[in-house]
């Protein structure tokens, strides 16, 4: 994949309507119809523990001319929510099937958690997802950077402002074990004041992204970031 | 599972446990059969049994969809955990009895134990 060398203003974690909790509005056409809208230079989509949208949103991004990079959300053995980016598309789906094989075999139950649609790139729904894509995978938090490189990608961790699947909310510390070099903030967040009660994790990259489940949740024309810096500095 | 020996409704479990109810109504009469204690949902999904009172201090939206899932009696929100505005709302809608109290998962758990096994 070849990306732009310049400063570019991104949203790199949106749900689809991959993921159980996401609005069946979240199609390929919508989501990258939306981010244009916006402003938006870069997008990434990152179902929760699955990369099953991911090619056809990129390819609805290539339609409409926007750059997308292929993610997920993971969700660890500690219930922790860890975005993780790929440079090609083959290692998001290869890290998919792995992700696979650790995810619980629980059926989802769409008149509870809400459909999982797998979707083409006209937004044309192919089938749905059977199994639970929220629940926790076998990976845990420490192996997650290490395993990410295998994979051609990088990770950190979402909303960690969040005491609800946010690495400090679960752990109780942000661990330099598990060698993280950047983080998620939420959009809600105020840097500087949590930061000053985080002292301890100052020189990480901060990224603010919009966890979007809904179209006009994606964020605005605000965050910008060097993306090849960002694959440089992560890997 | 362990289940219980004494038949009592959430209603009795409240008064028992001196808890305050967040979501209530018809489910209150809910028979408990038994109980299940923890915070990790994806844990907690594949292993709490059908008519348990859930103690947690997990106060998300997931939480209530967890709950209907394994057909919990009712969710107990230990040391006055919080449920958001949207997780009530889904509570309710979804016909979920959710309790309150001050106590800790430990303390609940051995009040609730004794009261329907011992």
């Amino acid at each position: 994949m070849k990306i732009p060398n310049t400063e570019l203003y991104y949203d790199l974690h949106i749900h689809s309507c991959l993921s159980p909790c996401g609005d069946e509005d979240m199609t390929p056409a919508n989501i990258v119809g939306m981010a244009k809208l916006k402003g938006l230079d870069v997008i990434a989509v990152t179902d929760h523990n699955s990369c099953g949208n991911c090619g056809a949103v990129m390819r609805a991004g290539k339609a409409q001319g926007l750059l997308v990079l292929p993610g997920m959300e993971l969700c660890t053995s500690e219930e922790i929510h860890v975005v993780c980016l790929f440079k090609e598309l083959c290692g998001a789906l290869e890290f998919s099937k792995r992700v696979y094989s650790v995810l619980p075999e629980i059926k989802n139950r769409a008149d509870i958690f809400g459909e999982q649609t797998i979707i083409d790139e006209n937004d044309n729904i192919l089938g749905h997802e059977e199994r639970l894509l929220i629940n926790a995978a076998g990976i845990s938090i420490d192996d997650v950077s290490g395993l990410l490189s295998e994979f051609g990608g990088v990770a950190f961790p979402a909303h960690i402002d969040k005491v609800s699947n946010g690495i400090i909310g679960v752990l109780g510390t942000f661990p330099q074990t598990a060698g993280f070099k950047a983080a998620e903030l939420s959009n809600v967040c105020d840097k500087e004041a949590f930061l000053n009660s985080h002292k301890e994790i100052r020189n990480l990259l901060f990224l603010k992204n919009s966890d979007a489940h809904y179209l006009w949740q994606i964020s605005e024309r605000e965050n910008s970031v060097d993306i090849n810096s960002l694959y440089v500095n992560l890997l | 599972m362990k289940q219980a020996v004494k038949k009592m409704t959430v209603n009795s479990v409240c008064s028992l446990l001196y808890c305050e109810v967040v979501s209530g109504g018809e489910c209150l009469k809910n028979e408990v059969r038994s109980g299940y204690c923890g915070d990790l949902l994806s844990w907690v999904m594949g292993r709490a049994g059908s008519g348990s009172a859930w103690i947690t201090v997990m106060g998300n939206i997931n939480v209530i969809a967890v709950a209907v899932l394994f057909d919990a009696s009712c969710i107990i929100l230990a040391e006055g955990a919080q449920l958001d505005n949207d997780s009530k709302c889904k509570a309710i809608a979804n016909n979920v009895a959710v309790l309150s109290s001050k106590k800790n998962a430990f303390e609940l758990s051995g009040l609730l134990y004794k009261a329907l096994l011992l």
